[in-house]
């Protein structure tokens, strides 16, 4: 539903704009195409509004109602030294984007896997169309959802990360969305496309951050598609400035036997909307949904999740945990689809969360739509307060309220990490959580 | 080293301690009996000073000090130790953490050094000993999983790590067989010294075959109705609570 206070003046001009500067890539006809369909639709689609069942938690009209541009070329300035603290040691390769835009001076690309692409999307559309073409927009589905067709119409570039098949990759990859703001709000719309092929074996880390404070949007979306017999590990962490708005949307395409982990880790930004869309396409797929969120102040955290069983043997495990702070606003919509043919399903999903206080607020809402007869789907969600005979266990045994609340802090999230397989990624992690917990008394809170 | 006098304490307006009078000194082992619902466990908890017990008279000196005015975390600095009755669980932190972390906050208090992973793991490993725990233990979560005895053990493995003063036991043998009683009696016996004292609440006698009391206490409807040896225990075996309540004129009688 279109309403005049959404600004979708300013998209078309930016739309006309983005045309004409045509990078290399949008010279490509069939991609063109796409764009202009995704264009169209988000026209008549608009942003999404409390009305509809999807968005009833979560009020885009701070997006709707204001103006951003794309930003212009260049770095912004970004050097070396302002990417320092996100290098991490042991990766297959690390990419970096500045506002939705390719760094390749800051990037690191580690060569000796034959046959792994880790590329600009922008560039593997012109070099490897082949590779890119037949998965590129055909999961995430642009013509229903407002937020894919905006991304589908806008984006300049993102991550083209491609799995040869039998191959096992120990290293993660790392992908680094830094958000520069300005003056002016600025959007990017990240596009990231990651394809496993064939009994293959990969972990991706997506981290956005923000190098300055600033009004921005963020639209992501990454398409993610595993072969048959893969094992992949999906890792997001959104930690940009409290005033940036961010809908992200993960669309995970599932073949046979196929093992996938997303795993997401919301602490920055005003407004989040994280979709994790994962369908099950092939028989004896597994996949764990695994998510942590933290809000304070007056942040809002909404993680919507679709998960379809679109065949049979699979299984999925859907585990969030929220920890709301302050005014902030915390949202877990859990839908769960099982098509007519996923018999034998087995599907489970929990949501825990903790509120520190009064002001803060949660909503969870499970969703099963089971159209198949043999099938176990469970669904738990709990909402409550810091344990008091925890805390006061804790304190009997010397630690002060701060150390103990912190304790018991860290290890609520730390349900979180436990699902995620060890290792530098998730010890990054570890580190990234405990610094941004309200009452952070353990910074070196490592066993 | 503690000193009641005339402790009046409500929970939830219902009043569980109507004057208890008790006084513990260094070396000696104390044992509290007295039937359920009698207010061992209030009395125990009021100590460890469980702050949503209401303390309407009395007073109680530790080592010289209101321990009444003391938070739960000062009373642990301060030497007081409580192995609880019923172990909290904690899932996402290990043992091996929660234990530095808590020797580090008393230790911090009273002005020594923090001791770093490197030290404390051979002192922890030890005591694990001392206690016949597995040493794979130590990175388990606080309590997760763990069953009735091996929860009790782990109370009196963080005792012999923390080295409090005064340590109160509440219901420590309750779910132990007498193996495991064995080995946590054996574990605070090893920490029996003339400089350090022990409350031990129980409703039976059996663990007090092996921690022999110096003195036994009968608490009967809040006040203290009893004292004596650790005979007294003995006899409270053979002829049950009913005797004490009988002699104790202060007491309803029971018909």
């Amino acid at each position: 539903m279109i309403t005049t206070t959404q600004q979708l003046q300013s998209y078309l001009q930016a739309f006309d704009q983005s045309q004409k500067q045509a990078p290399a890539h949008n010279q490509e006809a069939w991609l063109r195409g796409v764009r202009e369909d995704a264009f169209t639709r988000f026209c008549q689609l608009g942003f999404p509004t409390v009305h509809e069942e999807d968005w009833r938690f979560t009020n885009v009209a701070p997006i709707a109602e204001s103006t951003f541009q794309l930003s212009e070329r260049g770095l912004d300035g970004v050097t070396d030294h302002d990417v320092a603290p996100y290098r991490l040691a042991g990766l297959a390769s690390q990419l970096v984007f500045v506002n939705g835009r390719y760094a390749p001076g800051l990037s690191r690309l580690t060569l000796g896997h034959k046959g792994l692409k880790v590329a600009s999307l922008a560039e593997a559309i012109l070099k490897e169309r082949e590779k890119v073409e037949p998965h590129f927009a055909r999961y995430a589905d642009y013509r229903q959802e407002a937020f894919t067709a905006l991304n589908t119409a806008f984006f300049e570039d993102g991550a083209f990360v491609f799995i040869p098949r039998g191959m096992v990759l120990e290293e993660p990859i790392y992908l680094l969305y830094l958000n520069v703001s300005s003056e002016t709000p600025l959007m990017a719309h990240p596009r990231n496309l990651i394809v496993a092929e064939e009994d293959s074996q990969a972990t991706v880390l997506e981290d956005y951050v923000s190098l300055r404070p600033g009004v921005s949007f963020s639209s992501v979306v990454t398409e993610m598609v595993a072969g048959e017999h893969t094992v992949l590990h999906h890792y997001r962490i959104e930690r940009e400035d409290t005033q940036v708005f961010h809908v992200s949307t993960l669309r995970t395409q599932q073949g046979r036997s196929a093992s996938v982990s997303s795993h997401s880790v919301l602490l920055g930004g005003a407004l989040v909307r994280n979709n994790v869309h994962p369908v099950l396409a092939g028989e004896g797929g597994e996949c764990l949904i695994n998510g942590l969120f933290i809000g304070n102040g007056r942040q809002h955290m909404d993680n919507y999740m679709k998960v379809e069983h679109a065949s049979a043997h699979c299984a999925s495990r859907q585990f969030y945990n929220g920890i709301l702070d302050g005014e902030s606003r915390g949202v877990f919509h859990g839908r769960i689809i099982v098509h007519k043919d996923a018999q034998k399903t087995d599907a489970k999903q929990t949501n825990r969360n903790l509120l520190l206080s009064d002001g803060a607020q949660m909503d969870t809402k499970p969703q099963l739509e089971i159209h198949a007869d043999d099938v176990k789907c469970t669904h738990g969600a709990t909402i409550g307060q810091i344990d008091e005979e925890a805390f006061f266990y804790l304190r009997s045994r010397g630690l002060d309220e701060a150390s103990a609340r912190g304790l018991l802090l860290f290890a609520f999230a730390s349900e979180c990490l436990e699902r995620m397989k060890p290792g530098s990624i998730r010890s990054y992690l570890e580190r990234i959580i405990t610094q941004s917990l309200p009452q952070a008394m353990y910074p070196e809170a490592v066993r | 080293m503690l000193q009641i006098k005339n402790l009046h304490v409500k929970v939830e307006n219902h009043e569980i301690l109507k004057g208890v009078n008790l006084k513990v000194n260094a070396g000696e082992v104390h044992s509290i009996m007295g039937p359920n619902g009698s207010g061992k466990s209030t009395l125990a908890l009021v100590l460890a000073r469980r702050e949503t017990f209401q303390v309407t008279q009395g007073e109680v000196l530790f080592n010289g000090k209101d321990l009444l005015a003391m938070k739960p975390e000062e009373a642990a600095c301060e030497g007081l130790f409580m192995a609880f009755q019923y172990p909290i669980e904690i899932s996402g932190i290990s043992n091996a953490y929660f234990l530095r972390a808590a020797l580090n906050a008393i230790r911090k208090y009273r002005g020594q050094e923090e001791m770093d992973a490197m030290d404390f793991l051979p002192f922890y490993k030890e005591k694990m000993k001392l206690l016949d725990v597995d040493e794979r233990f130590m990175n388990r979560s606080v309590n997760e999983g763990s069953s009735g005895g091996e929860k009790k053990r782990n109370e009196i493995l963080q005792m012999a790590l923390l080295e409090p003063k005064l340590a109160i036991l509440d219901e420590t043998d309750s779910g132990l067989d007498i193996d495991a009683l064995k080995i946590v009696a054996n574990g605070v016996n090893a920490m029996r010294s003339p400089d350090r004292a022990t409350i031990v609440v129980t409703h039976y006698q059996r663990l007090l075959n092996y921690i022999v009391p110096d003195f036994v206490h009968v608490l009967v409807d809040g006040r203290i109705a009893k004292s004596g040896g650790k005979e007294l225990a003995l006899a409270l075996e053979e002829k049950g609570y009913a005797w004490v309540e009988a002699e104790d004129h202060t007491a309803p009688v029971a018909v």
